[in-house]
Parts: C-alpha cells; structure tokens; sequence
C-alpha cells in the first residue's frame, strides 16, 4: 500500500519558530491513498499569527484523516473578504479553498473568520465568523473543518466532537477526555487502580465506565463537566460493561449477581436492574441498535465467543458471527446498517466490519491488536485501540480502510477509547 | 469553577443564541471574478460583517470544563488463615481446578466453616491475551469454580463474593507463556 506520513510538526517549526513553544507536538500520521479524495487548499489564514493555535494545521489535519480530503497549502495568505485570483489556483489542481482571517479582539478573544470557495465553479460556498477565548481556539478550528466537510460532502462533520479514552502510568490510572484528534486532553478521573469501558452518555455530558478502586468491578456515571459522580451499579460480584439506551434513559450492563455474567438493563437513576439475558455461560459487552429496539452482545453460548443479537426487552437470541471461534466487543453505527467487531485470527486481534444487509464481513487494518472499536457519530470513521510498533496506540480508520491515521497525544499506554456523540451547537 | 466566569459565558452565549447569522445565508450578489478589492470592503461577497459582534458566533462548549476527579483505593490489610497459599492457577482457557491446588482449596474451606463470620472475596483473573470485558467474564468464571468447590466443601455462599479483575492486574509482566501462567489465576482475599 502506498504511504506517505504528514508531519505537521516539521512544517510547523519553520513557520512558527520558537513562538508556541509551550504547545504540545502537533503530528498526525496519516496512511493510506482514498479512491475519492477531494483536492482542497488550505490558504494561510492572514493574521494567523496571532493566535496561540496553528488554526489552518488543525483544520487540514482533521481534513485529512477523514479519508475524504487530500490538503495542501498554496502558502498564500488570502483572507475571507478577498477573492482568489482562480487563474492562478487552477493551476495547482485543487477543487476548493479555505480562506480567512484571525484577529486579536481588543478583551483578549480572536475573532476567526473564513470563507470557503468552489474552485471549479469560481463559486463563494459561505462562511463565517467565530469569537473565542484562547482556550476554545481548537474548538473553532474543528468547527471551521465541520463545516468544510459538510459543504463539499452532504455528510456532518465530527471534529468538533470529544473522545475519552484511559492511559496507565505505573499505577497511575487516568480517565480522558479530548477533541476527536486526540488532542487538548483534559484529565477526568485519575485512580490507582484499573478503569475499562468509558462510554459517553447520548447528551455528551456524561460517562458510565468500570473502576476497579473499590478492589472489585462497580459501574459509575460520571459528568465530565463538575467531576461529580455516582455509583449505577455495584451489585455482589463483578458489574461491567456499561452501554447507553439510545435515549440515554437507561444502560444496558453485565451482572454477575445471579451467577455468571449477564446482560441486564438498569435505569440511568439507578434502581433494580432487570435481566435481559438467559444463559448459563457468558453473555457480556452489550451494545444497543440505534432505534433501542435490540442489543448486540457477546456469549460463549456456543462454546466460542460469538456475537448475538437479542430483542431490548429479551426474547429469542439470534447469531450473529459465524466465522472464527473469537469475535467480540460489537459497536454499532449510528444509521444501524454497520457492525464493526474484534475478531482473532491466528494470533492476531482484527478490527473487522460488517455490512448487516449484506453480512458481508471484510478487514480494516494492518494492525495486529486492535481493541474496543467506536464509530464516529456520522459512522464514517472507526476509532479503536491497537498496537504500532509494540506501543500501544489510538488509530481511526475509513470504512473501507484506506485511510487509517493514528491519534497524537499521549505517548504511553492509552487503550479503550470511545467516541462520542455530535454535541449540540 | 469560578461562577463570574460561568454567568458570563453564560452571557455571551445567550447573546449569540439571539443573534447568530449563519454567513452563508447572507445571498451572494456578484459572482464575476472581476474587480475585487483587496480591502475590508468587499465588492460582491457574502457578508461577513467586521463590526457587529452580535453576527458573530460565540463559540462555548463543556470541553473546556472537564472537572478532574481523584480516586482513592481501599487497601485492606490482608486477613484469613496464615500459612495457606491463596492462589489457584489456571490452564490456558480453562476453568477445571487442577488436582494440586484441591488441598489449598480445603484448606480455605475448613477455616471459612470454623469461622462463619469471616467473609472472602474469590478474585478471578486472565492474562493479558483478548478483550478486556471478555476477560473480565473469563476471570468471573475462574472465581466462580473455585467458589463452586468451596460450597461443595460445605462453605457457606453469604461468606462468598466473586469479582473479576479480568487482565487489568497481572500477577508478573510481560507477554510470554511463563508470565501468563502466573496471571491466569484465582486469589483469596478475606475482607
């Protein structure tokens, strides 16, 4: 496979200089050749230099490892009163423009502005002007890329929505939360015991996950923006798994307090969790169908860890996977049609998709421990944990796979990432 | 957070919410490439208004109020009989309490039946090789065998819980058959 890696961090260091020392490395590694890239400049923004974040970078970053953009730069400053000379810019082979300005509000904010152009219709597609304090500047930049990807796609963009996800330092566990390219990450719970499974409530306010402080299993919903918590289920024996009910009402979790692990629902509040699940063996990591009707989970009911689907308000289970003798930890896309899931091969763990009108099943990636796989809520990205390099790693991969790019960030152990939802403007 | 701080983010949100203008509704009047100005005053282009800040949107999200939370572990200090080895291992995949580990199992159930207040926590744990919630039942399954030899034994099921610590806290590190067998394990802890 073809594969070229974009180092922004070089390209940054001659043209900021020493200037934003204190930011953290700015690299996203991209791999991988789309069929149907489309071409877009991302123009210097004038007055760019202003702010403390590099605005255009992040744009065409996030451009970038949608899979659905190839960027470059014309390294001319056009700002979004200025119409581009198109004569010239035709000559590079680009399909659309961004161009704007940053300027330094006399309180201290910036305002951002931009406009994008259709470059083979000479056409202005819009723009608009965003103020913000310093803290919210890569917000902006994600929402200019959001709004980019939706004028020359159809499809809403996502990076302007949060990831969480858990790192390890010796005995320093952390809970994240940061900007879908696994930037700006902001501590949410740090313990020194294991956390698994965050999962990000429908409202983005919240999320559930398994700690382990309390030297057992136990279920906590924890509202990221006042650190204020609480336990949803900490029965006798193990409690895990935690996934939200489409309407954020309720969780789907696995119990262990009537023997063995089972799926259970439980009101979001708490209160007396209700067994969905009837099985002497495993039935565990629940996932519910966008419309909350069903839930995809995971039993060793046949005597290999398969993927089964059963009615939300129990009934007859129905077998999903037949290939292989390990598939695990299924997630959903958002419009239902996508079941992306954990399959071991040979000595390998494989991000597999699966098409559930078709069952057609085909693989990702070319990495060899993937793990805990989420869609992106406009299903066109899948983040998951894996290994590069003996190093553990979050990547995000197209549907079709040609597009992968692992996150920056943390440099350590990181794993168990989950996307989350479009937070409301 | 500092609560001036919030009412006036508050503040500027709400003012945008009154007045957001989307640029991009603001008709285009003039497409020709012709005569554009290379100033503040456009000729022809969408509005994109400089000087009212109320066209302007204000940009707040929670992102950049996630609240940092600590967490403290309870480290009993460990209880139970002295002198009995509180470990059981396990084959690869298997659940099936070897014959070696029937004495410690005993052992455990004698104290626990001569001391009927004493409660035990059976932890199951894997090695690190699969899904961290699919390891977390497997472990459950670990703890609940030698659960299930213990109440065979006569042990009553009120002085037993069993959790799962799936792969999360192996025994020994790293990623070869003789740490594996060390973590893939059942441990006794009285509480």
């Amino acid at each position: 496979m073809p594969r070229f890696v974009i180092a922004f961090a070089a390209l940054l260091g001659l043209v900021f200089g020493v200037a934003n020392v204190a930011r953290a490395e700015f690299k996203v590694e991209i791999s991988g050749v789309g069929i149907t890239q489309i071409p877009i400049g991302i123009s210097d923004f004038k007055g760019a230099d202003s702010a403390p974040q590099r605005i255009t970078q992040i744009i065409a970053a996030d451009l970038d490892r949608s899979g659905q953009f190839k960027t470059s730069k014309p390294g001319i400053a056009i700002d979004e009163n200025t119409r581009p000379d198109f004569t010239s810019i035709k000559t590079k082979n680009i399909d659309g423009l961004l161009t704007g300005s940053v300027t330094r509000l006399s309180d201290g904010r910036f305002d951002i502005r931009y406009r994008l152009w259709d470059t083979v219709r000479n056409q202005d597609l819009g723009g608009q002007s965003f103020v913000a304090f310093t803290p919210d500047l890569r917000l902006v930049a994600h929402r200019i890329a959001d709004q980019v990807y939706e004028k020359l796609t159809g499809d809403k963009g996502i990076f302007s929505t949060r990831i969480t996800y858990i790192t390890k330092h010796t005995n320093r566990h952390m809970l994240w939360v940061s900007d879908a390219d696994g930037e700006n990450a902001q501590a949410a719970l740090t313990s020194p015991e294991p956390i698994i499974s965050p999962s990000w409530s429908p409202n983005g306010n919240e999320l559930a996950y398994v700690s382990f402080e309390g030297r057992k299993p136990v279920i906590y919903i924890h509202d990221v923006s006042t650190g204020k918590r609480r336990v949803l289920a900490n029965f006798k024996g193990s409690n895990s798994a935690p996934a939200w009910s489409p309407d954020g009402k309720s969780l789907a979790v696995t119990l262990t307090k009537e023997g063995g692990s089972q799926i259970f629902i439980i009101d979001a509040k708490g209160g007396d969790p209700r067994r969905i699940t009837q099985s002497s063996g495993i039935d565990t990591e629940p996932v519910f169908t966008p419309d909350g009707s069903a839930i995809y989970f995971v039993s060793d009911r046949g005597g290999s860890p398969q993927i089964y689907r059963i009615p939300s308000s129990g009934g007859p289970v129905q077998r999903v996977t037949f290939n292989g003798n390990y598939n695990i930890s299924p997630t959903l896309s958002a419009d239902g049609k996508w079941l992306a899931y954990i399959s071991r091969i040979g000595n390998s763990f494989k991000l597999l998709l699966m098409d559930l009108v078709t069952d057609k099943v085909t693989t990702l990636t070319e990495t060899n421990h993937d793990e805990k796989p989420s869609f992106a809520p406009n299903g066109k990205l899948i983040l998951y944990a894996t290994q590069v390099q003996g190093k553990e790693a979050l990547m995000t991969t197209t549907l079709d796979g040609k597009i992968s790019a692992k996150l920056s960030g943390q440099t350590s152990t990181i794993r168990e990432p989950n996307w989350g939802p479009f937070l409301k403007p | 957070m500092n609560k001036t701080f919030i009412s006036l983010l508050l503040a500027l949100l709400l003012t945008a919410c009154a007045s957001g203008v989307k640029l991009n509704e603001v008709p285009v009047v003039d497409k020709k490439a012709s005569s554009v100005s290379n100033g503040a005053s456009s000729s022809g282009l969408s509005d994109i208004n400089p000087s009212a800040s109320s066209s302007s949107q204000q940009v707040q999200q929670p992102k950049s109020t996630v609240e940092p939370v600590n967490s403290l572990a309870n480290e009993n200090a460990p209880a139970g009989p002295a002198n009995i080895e509180k470990i059981v291992y396990f084959d690869y995949d298997s659940f099936i309490i070897k014959p070696e580990f029937q004495s410690t199992i005993e052992a455990h159930a004698q104290y626990l039946k001569s001391n009927s207040r004493a409660k035990i926590s059976l932890e199951g744990h894997t090695d690190e090789r699969g899904g961290r919630e699919y390891n977390l039942a497997l472990g459950q399954k670990r703890a609940d065998a030698v659960r299930q030899s213990l109440t065979l034994l006569g042990v009553g099921t009120s002085q037993i819980e069993t959790v799962s610590f799936g792969e999360e806290k192996p025994a020994v590190q790293g990623a070869d058959e003789s740490a594996f067998a060390k973590n893939r394990r059942a441990e006794f802890f009285y509480k």
